[in-house]
């Protein structure tokens, strides 16, 4: 399982949690599996044209990632974040 | 007659309703609902006067839309917001940034629905809302990139800020955008073609382009459909059809006031009848009141001559802007009318524009405001 944090923005999806477990082999599944529970989560994230959105900021094991077929493996950690955006 | 009204306030910070009595002198502030997204357009469905959808995102997540069926008390989100497809070999890949434009179908067509987008889009529903498809006939039409280029301009996005359905036949279809101007369909968005002739566009070469101008609202006027307003980017225009060729009818503004602004409201049972907002389009276009003095102006001829309307709106140093879907009217005798402005005051008139009264301040920037009658 992937471990993935959700930022305050998302947990209006998940019913308040913002630590999660999902199951995917990369980060497009480990998003379609969390969707699947959650509907509607992945499309605020990432737009029709598999691109992390603008103002969204996803970490695997800590390191930035915005290619959504970015491997994963069981253990693995996912955090997203809001980007410091707006006013 | 009871004249009860309900007003949906979208705002960059979330959607608000204001509530009227019978005889709508009391009013009534709810809200906020989804406090902190971004609410572009709050529609009811006239078709059953309860269905309402939400054009929203936030700062942070994508777009989508959310769908009441209780008038808006309680709402869900669409299982399928509008998206383009995945984009063809060799062509810009689109995301919707935001939907604009909500706009119910004909009469005729129970749960179908309409939505214009930034960068433009069309997108339309045949479940109230829930799941939404791209229209081919515009957005794949082969002038695609013509009418809307990637560098559309546009300060917060290029849109296709209108949909317009004629009552008459829902196979006819009128679209705004703020790249190209004005289209016509008469097969149901199946294919569109450009209605600007003698619109000006004076921010191109050629300031009376066949597409380029940016229509920043069209109206039909709803006891003669084959009539067309439009405040355009560069004035007012009207069109009757099935004539080609729009007539700046905003020409007989005062000079000291002008025709630049973002919205017209026509007259639903008068078709001679319109009102427009005007704002300051001199020198850096400040679009703000003209002179910091808020008025409407309104035609009773069709556009020949125009009368100020300020009474009740502040005299002086009073800078309102008033966004493209921010000035609404209802369908009370007498005709009640309504405007947000970007520093969160809401105005309402009772009596077609002769007087003016604040309903409520504070709010944040105004982008919409429509009304339901109760």
């Amino acid at each position: 399982m992937i471990a993935v944090f959700v930022p305050s923005q998302l947990t209006s999806y998940t019913g308040g949690a913002s630590r999660l477990q999902a199951a995917g082999a990369t980060l497009d599944q480990v998003l379609d599996h969390l969707d699947a529970r959650y509907p509607g989560l992945k499309f605020r994230v990432v737009d029709e044209q598999d691109r992390v959105r603008r103002h969204m900021r996803v970490f695997l094991n800590g390191q930035a990632a915005r290619d959504i077929t970015a491997r994963l493996a069981d253990g693995d950690e996912v955090l997203i974040f809001g980007a410091l955006s707006g006013g | 007659m009871p004249n009860a009204v309900r007003l949906f306030i979208g705002s960059r910070k979330g959607a608000w309703t204001l509530v009227s009595d019978a005889g709508r002198q009391a009013w009534r502030l709810e809200g906020p609902q989804f406090l902190g997204h971004i609410v572009n357009h709050i529609v009811p469905d006239p078709r059953d006067g309860r269905t309402v959808l939400m054009a929203a995102k936030t700062g942070h997540l994508g777009p989508t839309i959310f769908r009441s069926r209780d008038g808006g008390a309680s709402w869900t989100e669409a299982k399928r917001p509008p998206a383009f497809p995945k984009a063809r070999e060799g062509e810009p890949a689109r995301a919707v940034d935001h939907s604009f434009w909500l706009e119910p179908g004909h009469a005729t067509e129970p749960g179908v629905w309409w939505a214009g987008t930034s960068p433009p889009g069309l997108f339309v529903s045949t479940d109230d809302g829930d799941s939404w498809e791209s229209v081919a006939g515009f957005n794949d039409h082969a002038m695609y990139w013509k009418w809307a280029p990637e560098d559309g301009g546009t300060p917060d996005g290029a849109l296709l800020n209108q949909v317009v359905i004629d009552p008459r036949d829902p196979a006819h279809m009128y679209l705004a955008t703020s790249t190209a101007g004005v289209f016509e369909s008469t097969d149901r968005g199946g294919d569109w073609r450009p209605l600007n002739q003698n619109v000006e566009a004076n921010f191109l070469p050629d300031p009376y382009p066949e597409y380029g101008q940016d229509a920043h609202c069209i109206a039909l006027a709803p006891s003669n459909p084959d009539r067309l307003w439009q405040q355009n980017h560069c004035g007012v225009y009207r069109l009757d059809r099935p004539g080609e060729r729009w007539e700046r009818i905003g020409a007989a503004m005062p000079a000291e006031i002008g025709d630049i602004g973002f919205t017209i409201v026509p007259h639903p049972r008068d078709a001679q009848t319109a009102w427009v907002l005007p704002m300051d389009g001199t020198d850096v276009w400040p679009r703000t009141s003209p002179g910091g003095r808020p008025a409407v102006y309104r035609t009773r001829d069709g556009g020949g001559g125009w009368e100020r309307q300020d009474g009740g709106l502040p005299s002086d140093q009073a800078w309102l802007t008033v966004k493209r879907q921010a000035f609404c009217a209802d369908q009370a005798d007498p005709l009640g009318l309504y405007f947000g402005a970007t520093n969160g005051e809401v105005w309402a008139s009772a009596d077609e524009g002769g007087t003016w009264r604040e309903l409520c301040r504070r709010l944040p920037e105004i982008y919409s405001v429509t009304a339901q009658p109760l």
